[in-house]
């Protein structure tokens, strides 16, 4: 292995190859450590995913593809049930194949991989980050480069050690636990989201289909509910109640950080992509396809900056980032403390009127509709993202 | 004094306890989780996100009543 690499990409999660590949592909040499073992696993990840955004990334492919999605199903508390028809489409993915897939076209245009690789610490000289120290089979390594980005994920130890301050305020952090569960009852197109005090409070719960009855059964609550009752408690109850005949092939925990993107997502010689910058959707806990997006924007102005000799051009990451998505997140945030704030009643309320609209015409837009006729605080945020 | 303890054989080694804890205490490798003693200020954060409550905070600990009077 060299002792020096252009880029060094810390994780293999999809923020973290898809850097490495955007990244190779302008010529300059990357190297990925990944912690674990095997990449794509253990899966933190609710697997959902909209088609059109995903498809300016990679090729939909059969082989990661779990089931197609075309319906959202809204269960208000009082089990009011509202379909929408979601034309634009998504899937569930597989993410044990799909992020080995990712890293291994990362790999495809150069870029070199090794696993059980943990980074443990940066190399810095007069304040610019400079390289990483990793373990690797209980031995200390060091390698040098010109740019660490950082996709270290939910726990964002990386950015600290370079002064960003990357930790998440507990009540931003949505606690989630999910089971893939077998031989259930369940639409294959639809994804299904619960909503109530009693069901998930501060955040929701999901049913997503994995196709042969098979599901992603999950929820998440932010840390000032954990402190009362953990997420697990409340999805043991919804299983029962709802799926005493589940049998689990999966349960795993995890944590969706859920606030707004970090102030500051480079430094020099560095930058952040992913859960570790905090690219998620703050509203629906999304981030496969925006840790995506900022991990293609950070590897092509990484690969830029060394091409141009130019080491402060990765300070321009920040801004292209916000332009690009950041802005709009700020909006979702918004709109997720207001409907977080909404009692179950009202819940009920805008469940009951939606239903009256005719179901062909029961869209996002005609819901967003609906929502802004109850719950007018919500009208300038809604008008913002159309704008946008 | 370290209060807070992890539960291993709770423990899924998902990481939302060291994204949450502000002193940066808690190292996780693939399934070793540790918390350094001399960094941790048993702010409890760590304990009230994790989702699946592998983590708890110890009330009672020998030498804890000394430990107390001494902060």
């Amino acid at each position: 292995m060299k002792k020096e690499y252009d880029v060094v990409v810390a994780g293999a999660g999809p923020a973290g190859s898809i850097a490495a590949k955007y990244a190779a592909e302008k010529g300059v040499s990357v190297l990925i450590l990944e912690k674990d073992r095997d990449i794509g696993c253990p899966v933190r990840c609710a697997e959902a995913v909209g088609k059109k955004s995903l498809e300016e990334f990679i090729t939909p492919d059969k082989k990661w593809i779990s089931s197609e999605i075309n319906k959202f199903a809204l269960i208000a508390p009082d089990t009011s049930e509202v379909i929408i028809n979601f034309a634009i489409g998504g899937y569930v993915i597989n993410r044990k194949i799909f992020d080995y897939e990712l890293a291994r076209q990362a790999s495809e245009v150069g870029a070199k991989i090794l696993t059980r690789a943990y980074v443990n610490g940066l190399l810095t000289e007069g304040g610019q980050v400079t390289g990483v120290k990793y373990q690797y089979r209980g031995e200390q390594f060091e390698v040098k480069s010109k740019i660490v980005i950082a996709a270290d994920g939910v726990e964002s130890r990386v950015g600290r050690w370079a002064g960003l301050k990357t930790y998440t305020d507990f009540r931003d952090m949505e606690c989630c636990t999910q089971l893939t569960v077998s031989n259930i009852k369940v639409n294959a197109d639809t994804c299904r989201f619960y909503f109530g005090r009693d069901i998930a409070p501060y955040g929701y719960l999901w049913v997503f289909p994995k196709g042969n009855s098979m599901a992603n059964i999950g929820l998440g609550i932010n840390g000032m509910v954990g402190k009362k009752r953990p997420a697990l408690s409340y999805l043991n109850e919804f299983m029962e109640k709802h799926y005493p005949e589940a049998s689990v092939l999966t349960s795993i925990a995890g944590g969706v950080p859920c606030p707004v993107t970090l102030d500051k997502i480079s430094a020099p010689g560095i930058m952040l992509v992913g859960d570790a910058a905090r690219q998620v959707n703050p509203l629906s806990g999304g981030g496969i396809v925006s840790g995506m997006r900022g991990g293609s924007i950070a590897g092509r102005i990484a690969g830029e900056s060394i091409l141009s000799k130019k080491p402060e051009h990765i300070l321009s990451y920040d801004r292209q980032w916000h332009e690009s998505t950041g802005k709009k997140h700020e909006i979702y945030n918004r709109i997720k403390e207001t409907i977080y704030k909404l009692t179950d009643e009202k819940y009920n309320t805008l469940a009951r009127s939606f239903l009256k609209v005719s179901e062909e015409k029961r869209t996002l837009g005609s819901l967003i509709k609906t929502a802004l006729i109850h719950q007018p605080s919500l009208l300038l945020d809604a008008a913002k993202i159309l704008i946008y | 004094m370290l209060l807070i303890e992890i539960l291993p054989d709770k423990c899924d080694f998902c990481g939302c306890c060291v994204g949450v804890c502000p002193e940066d205490a808690i190292e996780l490798k693939e399934a070793t989780i540790k918390i350094a003693e001399e960094l941790c200020t048993n702010c409890s954060k760590c304990v009230w996100c994790c989702p699946i409550e592998a983590l708890k905070f110890n009330k009672n600990v020998p030498g804890k009543e000394t430990y107390e009077k001494r902060i």
